[in-house]
């Protein structure tokens, strides 16, 4: 069975987001109020051949870890579902 | 001394890195990151550049190239390994040196020269100066804010591994002297073991006098194990 895991990766909170603040910042310039805070991540789609779930999710768990996030400074989030 | 210059795909410091070692007497080959060996005798420069366009994260896609695992042996041997800019975050992401490096404060990609404070001369990268000499070498990034846990950042501090800080013109570590927001000023560290420095600053940059300067040749003849002249 095909799955679809979808990552997200975002900074940890004790990580300044100057990104995140420029654009607060623009959206301050286009007249919006009230936006108090905006950090960016990563939104990251793998479709793959599904097994075992506990074991296809360990497996992702790492691939999160390893590659698709530096544990220094993000965190992630991993959402795992059936379909391509 | 002989050193493999590693070429990423996107690497762009590579050639300078050759010519400053060659100008400076030693040898220097370039070794395509899909190669697997180094030489035990050879030092190792990570260079500077965009490492596979700085995909997912700066660094983090080099890590997983072939010529890495060979890397990391040399290193763990205790031959000199150095990374600059691009292979400093390389260095990083392989977990080589600890911390990471992050976008700068003020998002502003920062090109231009920048006054170093040498925090100690006990490393052979540092052995050419004194505490609190101060170098003047180029910087050219827009991810150098280091960042490290609070448990890091006292271990790196508490065994002298900090080697390089950004100062003002006169040789104090202040905030506003501080280009891209780094923890405690860092520009560079050592490993534990003191033969792997990271560094953002461009010491092949600045090696001949025609080049605008010569304060980088220190760290680079320390990296071939050659002492100062007196």
């Amino acid at each position: 069975m095909k799955m679809k895991a979808i990552v997200t990766v975002t900074l940890k909170p004790s990580i300044l987001d100057p990104q995140g603040e420029a654009v607060a910042h623009a959206l301050q310039n286009m007249g919006v109020k009230g936006v108090q805070s905006v950090r960016i991540g990563k939104h990251i789609e793998l479709e793959i051949e599904g097994g075992e779930e506990k074991a296809l999710r360990a497996k992702l768990e790492e691939i999160s870890k390893e590659l698709l996030s530096n544990p220094v400074m993000e965190n992630f989030h991993l959402d795992l579902r059936a379909g391509g | 001394m002989r050193f493999a210059v590693i070429q990423f795909p996107g690497s762009n410091c590579d050639q300078d890195c050759v010519h400053a070692l060659q100008v400076l007497g030693q040898e220097a080959r370039l070794v395509w990151h899909q190669e697997t060996k180094i030489d035990p005798e050879e030092g190792v420069i990570l260079p500077g550049g965009f490492s596979y366009g700085d995909y997912l994260r700066c660094g983090a896609i080099a890590r997983f190239s072939p010529i890495m695992p060979a890397v990391k042996a040399a290193a763990g041997r205790g031959q000199v390994v150095v990374g600059i800019c691009n292979g400093f975050q390389i260095l990083c992401e392989a977990g080589l040196l600890p911390g990471a490096l992050t976008r700068n404060e003020g998002l502003h990609f920062r090109c231009e020269k920048a006054f170093l404070r040498v925090e100690t001369p006990a490393s052979r990268f540092t052995s050419h100066y004194v505490t609190g000499e101060m170098l003047t070498i180029p910087i050219a990034h827009g991810e150098g804010c280091y960042r490290a846990s609070p448990e890091i950042l006292q271990e790196l501090e508490a065994q002298q591994r900090v080697l390089f800080r950004y100062c003002n013109a006169e040789g104090q570590v202040v905030p506003e002297a501080n280009p891209n927001g780094s923890s405690h000023n860092i520009a560079g560290i050592c490993n534990a073991g003191r033969n792997v420095l990271g560094m953002m600053p461009h010491p092949e940059r600045c090696c001949e006098a025609e080049m605008g300067g010569t304060d980088g040749r220190g760290i680079l003849l320390g990296s071939a194990g050659i002492g100062r002249k007196i």
